[in-house]
């Protein structure tokens, strides 16, 4: 009886507790530690939870035929991506490498081709919803976020229009998109029989540690050729100038013989320059400006030798050029917008537009 | 006694190499600056004859060693106060180990990497200003007042948390590996990059400090049972995404905001960033905002068209997550230069996706015969563990490789065996067996065995 009774009141106890949790807690009664985070509301939750799975749970209702999709494409997407997703100037291209046959067996075939030069996302991709979620995600390159469901659908409609997926006058929606998922031209072009997706699964290789006398022949089949030599900067400028293990000067021929236990010929300690750059070339770097412009060639935005070109002798550009990278702009260039570049001082941005009217010298 | 004690008096050198001429002169006018030189010339040739192997401490003039000898600018002057530099920085003449970001990998610094210099570091932890940065739509300084971590999908309570809640949450600290599936990508082909910061540099080890995961799912009342897939999702403007195998990962994943005793650095996602053991980078989801637990896969685009295997029949691995045991030489490495023969420590890094390090051999002739190194203390888990070995070189070009085994028994494997089973048009998951060549010059350089 005693024992029964102690757990009535145990009981009961808890039950007063829970009670007073619950109404002290009111948003999370099981919790083990009140007071900590709160309710997401449905509205929260709405705005962040975006992502698309290839059941398509998540997919916003909505529609776009490929007509507005090659609009919205040239506008925002094709200085990336080339006109037909083809380009390789900036991102690996987005379509090519498939065939007719593909979309009939589900299997891209240029994928075990050698020959095929570059992987293309329409070769790889095996769900359209990974396209539909990645380009409402993310996309364009410098103003994610910005496109509603249908401009998405449209995109997407245009994308595989290019890739012969969908007939040129489709019209992409949440309800045919099942249907599309059909035709995907990699869709049994993954497989998930591996040992690599959990850490208690199978290796696919299995070495043994043999100690002595384990190959026959110690041959040598692949080494850095010598152009290359320099290719990733001076080596001797990327270690340590003292100590055992210094950095070989790559900016000349190896040495001919062992430099000695002082490091006779080789850069020292002494010699080290402090690496941080400063000046208008490594704001233009820090500030993100090279993620639109180069110096050469058009990316987003136009070149640092086109900018410098046009502007050459006019009076006011230095103004003109100051008021656009505050305040942003569009039109010169073409439809992509310069976004407004309030975080600069009026010290940077003019060291900036100086520097870029200069041509970057 | 007298004798001794006359000026000019200098000992006699041990290979009697001054004259008997001089010696007189010497003890009869003294010294002077010609014959100060003329002496240290004499001494210096006859010390290079006689001792093949010395250290630089060891090359010095008769007199001694001039940074001995002579008083340097920091003994005789005031140093810098406290505080300077009120949040430190290295040595001015460590300025060469930085970040770098390989010359044509990518074509937009946004969308890119930079690469940890392995070379000239020690132990297991890298430096917080030194750990590999990759990006996928460039990075932010995010205001940590604004940021928050939602929770949602198959909960009971879709809950909203404040970087305020989450560090007043029990916290863990754990020392992990971090590595991103494509290190060691490029030499799937051919040798393609010269140093280790390049071939291996994506790689890094911190303490990671936060609120574990299973804290933070159970308080949210998640469904573990059909809820096996996580979906981990970024602030950035990639919003990046990944699915995380909940299941296998509950355990150990933290929900981390410290990096090495100071709050995550900004490239690597401050405030908030996921850390899970022993699966690739891209699955550390950096400005963490929102944990989605799902019943299914997301196949979100960088596992749907990056970060799968291609096979040479044309199938894709989907989801491959683990990094397998892997080991690399980082002293003496690629484009390094030894100075001379004689004796060096060979040191590196060991690490499993699967455990612990149980052993690391070190082969010096290119994979014939194996040496067992000795493992550096502390051996952890989903850990960098450093190996170091004696090696005196002989002056004879050598192979330098090394091989790890973890406490599962899987044994690195070499580059050969690799290509037999996945082709050479994988990216992903490399985990080869690494040769530096050293020359009889003493450059050491990038080569591949067989």
């Amino acid at each position: 009886m005693f024992k029964l009774a102690k757990f009535v009141n145990l009981s009961l106890l808890l039950l007063s507790s829970y009670l007073v949790a619950d109404i002290a807690f009111a948003q999370n009664s099981g919790s083990r530690f009140p007071g900590i985070g709160r309710d997401a509301t449905p509205a929260e939750v709405a705005a962040w939870d975006i992502d698309v799975r290839p059941d398509f749970k998540g997919l916003p209702k909505g529609s776009g035929s490929v007509d507005k999709g090659q609009q919205l494409w040239e506008s925002k997407c094709s200085v990336c991506h080339g006109t037909f997703g083809e380009s390789n100037e900036i991102f690996t291209p987005i379509i090519g490498g498939t065939t007719v046959d593909d979309i009939k067996t589900g299997r891209v075939a240029s994928l075990s081709d050698r020959k095929q030069p570059q992987r293309t996302t329409i070769m790889k991709v095996a769900t359209v919803s990974s396209l539909w979620d990645y380009i409402y995600r993310a996309m364009p390159w410098n103003a994610p976020r910005s496109l509603t469901p249908d401009d998405t659908y449209a995109l997407v409609a245009y994308l595989l229009s290019m890739a012969e997926v969908v007939p040129d006058d489709y019209v992409l929606s949440n309800s045919n998109i099942a249907e599309v998922q059909k035709r995907m031209p990699n869709r049994n072009g993954m497989t998930l029989k591996h040992g690599l997706w959990s850490a208690k699964g199978s290796p696919d290789v299995h070495a043994t540690a043999c100690m002595t006398n384990c190959v026959q022949f110690v041959q040598i089949g692949s080494e850095l050729p010598d152009y290359a030599r320099n290719a990733h900067g001076n080596i001797a400028e990327q270690n340590r100038q003292y100590g055992p293990f210094r950095g070989a000067d790559s900016t000349k021929p190896p040495l001919a013989k062992l430099p000695g236990a002082a490091g006779e010929g080789l850069a020292h300690a002494s010699d080290t320059h402090v690496a941080s750059s400063k000046g208008p070339a490594a704001l233009f770097k820090s500030e993100n400006c090279a993620a639109c412009h180069a110096q050469n060639a058009k990316l987003v935005g136009p070149s640092i030798n086109d900018i410098a070109a046009k502007y050459q002798g006019q009076g006011g550009a230095l103004d003109k050029l100051m008021d656009k990278v505050k305040n942003g702009g569009s039109g010169v260039w073409g439809s992509i917008p310069m976004p407004p570049q309030a975080q600069l001082s009026d010290e940077d941005r003019k060291a900036l537009v100086t520097w870029v009217l200069s041509g970057g010298k | 006694m007298a004798d001794q004690k006359r000026r000019g008096q200098i000992k006699q050198a041990p290979e009697n190499f001054i004259s008997q001429e001089l010696i007189a002169d010497l003890n009869q006018s003294g010294m002077d600056d010609a014959r100060r030189g003329f002496l240290r010339n004499g001494f210096m040739a006859a010390l290079g004859g006689a001792i093949g192997v010395s250290s630089a401490a060891n090359t010095f003039a008769a007199e001694g060693d001039p940074v001995i000898l002579e008083k340097q600018e920091w003994q005789t002057t005031l140093g810098k106060n406290v505080a300077t530099m009120p949040y430190g920085m290295p040595s001015i003449y460590e300025a060469n180990l930085i970040r770098r970001e390989s010359p044509g990998l990518t074509r937009v610094s946004a969308a890119s990497v930079a690469f940890t210099p392995l070379q000239g570091l020690f132990g297991i932890i890298t430096p917080n200003g030194l750990h590999f940065e990759r990006q996928h739509q460039g990075w932010y300084n995010i205001d940590p007042e604004k940021h928050r971590l939602m929770v949602n999908g198959l909960v009971k309570h879709n809950r909203v948390f404040a970087m305020n809640d989450l560090m007043r949450l029990p916290s863990v600290s754990r020392i992990h590996f971090i590595e991103c599936g494509a290190n060691t990508g490029l030499e799937w082909g051919n040798v393609a990059v010269p140093t280790v910061q390049y071939t291996h540099g994506m790689l890094s080890c911190c303490e990671f400090t936060g609120v574990p995961l299973s804290v933070l799912l159970e308080e949210c009342g998640a469904d573990l049972k059909k809820g096996k897939y996580l979906l981990a999702e970024g602030g950035d403007g990639s919003g990046m995404t990944r699915t995380i195998n909940l299941p296998d990962v509950l355990n150990e994943a933290i929900v981390a905001w410290g990096m090495n005793g100071e709050m995550l650095r900004p490239e690597n996602g401050f405030p908030l960033r996921l850390v899970v053991p022993g699966v690739q980078g891209v699955s550390w989801v950096k400005w963490l905002r929102r944990l989605e637990v799902g019943d299914m896969p997301y196949a979100t685009k960088d596992e749907a068209v990056h970060y799968n295997d291609l096979m040479p029949d044309g199938m894709a691995r989907q989801y491959t997550s683990i990094q397998e045991c892997k080991s690399v030489i980082t002293t003496p490495s690629g484009g390094q230069q030894l100075l001379d023969k004689g004796f060096y420590n060979v040191s590196g890094l060991a690490w499993s996706g699967r455990g612990k390090i149980k052993r690391v051999d070190v082969s010096f002739d290119g994979g014939n015969n194996w040496k067992t190194a000795r493992l550096e203390t502390p051996v952890l888990s989903k850990a960098l563990t450093r190996f170091n070995i004696d090696w005196v070189w002989d002056g004879a070009p050598a192979i330098l490789q090394s091989r790890a085994i973890d406490d599962t028994g899987y044994v690195q494997p070499t580059i050969k065996m690799l290509r037999d089973v996945r082709g050479t048009r994988s990216i992903y998951h490399n985990n080869a067996i690494q040769s530096w060549k050293v020359g009889s010059n003493g450059e050491v350089s990038n080569v591949q065995v067989g």
